[in-house]
């Protein structure tokens, strides 16, 4: 599983870097989570609004720091 | 990084001209624009949630709240905005009194049909401050 954070790296971005990695963790699964800070990156993945979450390559979230569980929930569907 | 280069202020008002082709498309294009440039909401593509793109769905969805823009009562902008989810506060220029086809799109027209869906009001984006040019 490919999880990336798009944000320029404000901290809310970092906090929504801490949750995943932490969810990651306590679903005791392997993901290789990545930061993505180029501004024509995140364009290109049509996010307007940071922090978003992105799951093999699938925006899933954009313009919030999801929680821990939320992203455990996103990842287990 | 300042908060001006960051992408992460709240969302607020997001607006979405039907951009069509007709002069009251032109016309909705050209409000959309003049209200996000006075800082009273943001401009989005409508394309992007027409196309179901993940970012652009997920970024509005961030939005405190959505407005459309249509130039006619086919409400092209409306009907995209509803058909992905999203609850709309809509405008359509029909209702404002720009008639299809017999609409010119100048400074009058445009500033006439901001005036008429901003009606003074006071919400702004949280990012961008707002000079009040729009209801002037």
């Amino acid at each position: 599983m490919k999880i990336e954070i798009l944000g320029v790296g404000c901290p809310k971005c970092k906090l929504l870097t801490a949750n995943a990695e932490a969810a990651v963790k306590e679903l005791n699964i392997t993901a290789d989570i990545s930061k993505i800070t180029d501004i024509t990156k995140i364009t290109e993945y049509g996010v307007m609004m940071t922090p978003a979450l992105a799951i093999d390559g699938i925006v899933v979230s954009a313009g919030k720091v999801l929680s821990k569980d939320e992203i455990k929930k996103i990842i287990s569907k | 990084m300042s908060a001006k280069d960051c992408m992460c202020q709240e969302a607020g008002l997001l607006v979405f001209p039907c951009s069509g082709s007709s002069d009251v498309g032109e016309l909705s294009d050209r409000v959309g624009r003049t209200i996000a440039k006075c800082g009273q909401a943001k401009m989005f593509c409508l394309a992007g949630i027409g196309a179901h793109i993940p970012g652009m769905i997920e970024s509005a969805k961030a939005a405190r709240k959505i407005i459309s823009i249509d130039g006619c009562p086919v409400s092209c902008a409306k009907k995209t905005l509803e058909h992905a989810g999203f609850q709309v506060e809509s405008y359509n220029l029909k209702d404002l009194g720009f008639e299809k086809g017999k609409t010119k799109v100048d400074g009058n027209s445009i500033k006439s049909a901001v005036s008429k869906i901003t009606g003074g009001k006071s919400e702004t984006t949280s990012s961008r401050s707002s000079n009040d040019c729009c209801a002037k």
